[in-house]
């Protein structure tokens, strides 16, 4: 297994991918590893939470929930144990920054994990691996081990009197064990079905890999440092996965101000498209944000920027789709996932998801019926409103992921999907699409 | 009297690893040691028998219908035994726009197996988005990952030494 190519541009939290051993505890030293923990260690709990509301760190996981804020909640007089859990589930479609983050760097996790811990009052945590990054968990698993050797994990932490331990858990092919509560339910060792407690019942606070990952840098350079880089509402800079029909799809670094044209343009970045090929439309935060058209892409990966254009920053998975792409049949794929991979707990979103499948395959199959456009809208309707308002009519937000790209793709490219009922074809030919490799 | 499920060094190692990972969750919480045994288990056999998950219920103490439903909520357990050799190739959304659909094809063609279906050699499935989408387009054997897969040279390559 090789590691993943490293991206051109690179601050804040990719600075050292792609160099030599940078997943190694020496090499992370050298780079001044484990500082920010000393510093932390220092502190009063709450002024560590305080420098951190301050950064205007949000979460990087989908929700974009401050994470100063998030700290703040567990309550300190509670007698029972605290935890902390670190989403490394990274399964929405698009995605695929955390895990340079664990490939790479997977100290500058730990040392935020340790941070983390310690401003909240917990002694354990649990990162939390998608069954299938069987790399990433070699390598955190290998990091844990030397945390643990150098004193970062165990009865002292870097001799402070601060009891952590830090364990990794592998999940097994279910993206629902992404979803916070599901993740807990997971790590508990059941189906993750999302429910509402803390894990073992405990005051618990979930993080983001990324997000973790941005905690140590705050603590060496000062939250205005932090704040400054981002908006006023969202510091720092982003790691957005570019991908789909560009040039060079990757993940990059940016700062909050960057537009999706730039992204998807820009030299450092996608290096534009295919020759002959345009943009036609783009999803700009993991497959569950609302479609955007090309003519909507001169917009800032921020989260209140794409909030305005009634879809959201997400996961910060950019997926390209060109002129040659049928929406329908991308729609019916982002959807099958959605179908596939329900809990099943509410009604609407196991029985919707899979009808919507159904809808959709029919139509792109050409055997789509004028009513079908209609019952696609109601269904999805049923399932979360449109535009995003929050949580829709479901326990958890999977039903909003897969309510969302039906309507936004079904308003914002109506035509093609009257087409393909009125042509009784695909008009866009024959697939499996083959723009890209040789595989007749 | 069953057989055993395991071969006694096989039980020794099993039990000496469950044993080290349930340190690492309340004592009263035996049962969140679930995932990590069953995937032992699964290392070890290949899949996840009946007899298994019995037996994982047991160390557990837990009843063997949990052990179950949580081996048959993950699409990485297999409560029936697959092919020697499972191949899951991602066609979520950016896969597809980088040619899996094509590269399915090819493989249904290659290994003789429609997707979704399998023999004693191979399972070939589906699979949802594997975070290599910037890497696409990719797929997994028995959980080694592939990215990159472009040309079908580097897909036959994978498959070259297994037999
Ligand atoms: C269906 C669903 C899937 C999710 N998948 C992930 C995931 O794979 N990784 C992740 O970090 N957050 C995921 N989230 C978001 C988490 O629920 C949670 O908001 C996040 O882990 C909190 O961390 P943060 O505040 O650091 O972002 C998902 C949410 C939903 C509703
Ligand atoms: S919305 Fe879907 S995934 Fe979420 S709890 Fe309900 S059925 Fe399960
Ligand atoms: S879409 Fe295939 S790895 Fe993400």
């Amino acid at each position: 297994m090789t590691v993943a190519p490293a991206p051109a541009v690179q601050t804040v939290i990719s600075e050292a991918w792609g160099q030599p051993n940078s997943h190694l505890i020496s090499e992370y030293k050298k780079r001044g590893g484990y500082k920010a923990l000393e510093k932390a260690l220092a502190m009063e709990p709450t002024a560590i939470t305080d420098e951190i509301k301050r950064s205007n760190l949000r979460g990087r996981g989908g929700a974009g929930f401050p994470t100063g804020l998030k700290w703040s909640f567990v309550p300190k007089d509670n007698p029972k144990p605290k935890y902390l859990a670190v989403n490394g589930d990274e399964s929405e479609p698009g995605t695929f920054k955390d895990r340079y983050i664990l490939e790479y760097d997977p100290h500058l996790m730990l040392e935020g994990i340790a941070i983390a811990c310690k401003a909240i009052g917990a002694h354990k945590a649990y990162v939390y691996l998608r069954g299938e990054f069987k790399f990433q968990a070699e390598r955190v698993d290998a990091a844990i081990k030397e945390a643990y050797e150098a004193g970062v994990f165990g009865e002292s932490v870097l001799g402070s009197g601060f009891k952590l331990d830090c364990y990794l858990v592998r999940g097994a092919g279910a993206y629902i064990c992404g979803e916070e509560t599901g993740l807990i339910e997971s790590i508990e060792g059941k189906k993750g079905w999302p429910a509402v407690v803390g894990l073992f019942g405990c005051p618990t606070v979930v993080n983001n890999v990324e997000t973790l990952a941005s905690v140590p840098p705050i603590m060496n350079k000062g939250a205005a440092w932090f704040a400054g880089l981002g908006t006023d509402k969202s510091g720092g800079t982003r790691l957005v996965c570019l991908s789909g029909t560009v040039n060079r799809p990757g993940v990059y670094e940016v700062s909050m101000d960057t537009t999706i044209d730039q992204l998807i343009h820009d030299p450092k970045y996608g290096q534009g498209m295919p020759a002959g090929r345009k943009v036609k439309a783009v999803i700009p935060g993991g497959s569950s944000a609302p479609v955007l058209t090309a003519d909507e892409t001169d917009v800032a990966l921020e989260f209140e920027a794409l909030k305005m254009k009634q879809t959201m920053a997400g996961s910060g998975g950019v997926v390209v789709m060109d002129d040659t792409t049928c929406m329908v049949r991308a729609l019916w794929r982002v959807t099958r996932f959605y179908a596939e991979e329900s809990c099943g707990q509410c009604t609407p979103c196991r029985e919707g998801m899979p009808w919507m499948t159904r809808l959709l395959r029919k139509i792109e199959e050409g055997l789509g019926e004028p009513e079908d456009l209609e019952i696609l809208m109601n269904v999805a309707a049923s399932i979360a409103p449109f535009p995003p308002i929050g949580l829709g009519n479901t326990i958890c937000a999977l039903g909003d992921a897969g309510a969302l790209p039906v309507q936004s793709f079904v308003m914002k490219f109506k035509h093609e999907f009257e087409q393909h009922i009125a042509e009784k074809r695909c008009p866009h030919g024959d697939h499996p699409w083959g723009h890209f490799g040789d595989w007749a | 009297m069953a057989d055993p499920v395991f071969s006694p060094d096989d039980q020794k190692l099993f039990d000496s690893r469950l044993a080290d990972i349930l340190t690492r969750y309340p004592a009263d919480r035996k049962s969140a040691a679930m995932l990590p045994a069953l995937r032992m288990m699964q290392e070890i056999l290949g899949w996840c028998p009946p007899e298994g998950l019995r037996l994982v219920a047991e160390r557990l103490e837990v009843k063997p219908e949990r052990a179950y439903e949580v081996a048959s909520f993950y699409v990485m357990f297999h409560t029936e035994k697959p092919g020697k050799y499972v191949v899951d190739v991602c066609t979520n959304l950016s896969c597809s726009l980088r040619g899996a659909e094509g590269m399915l094809a090819y493989l249904e063609r290659k290994l003789g197996v429609k997707a979704g279906h399998g023999n004693e050699q191979w399972l070939l499935r589906e699979a949802e988005c594997l975070a290599s989408c910037g890497t696409a387009p990719c797929l997994q054997v028995n959980e080694d990952h592939h990215e990159n897969l472009t040309t079908r040279e580097k897909v036959d390559a994978i498959f070259a030494n297994l037999g």
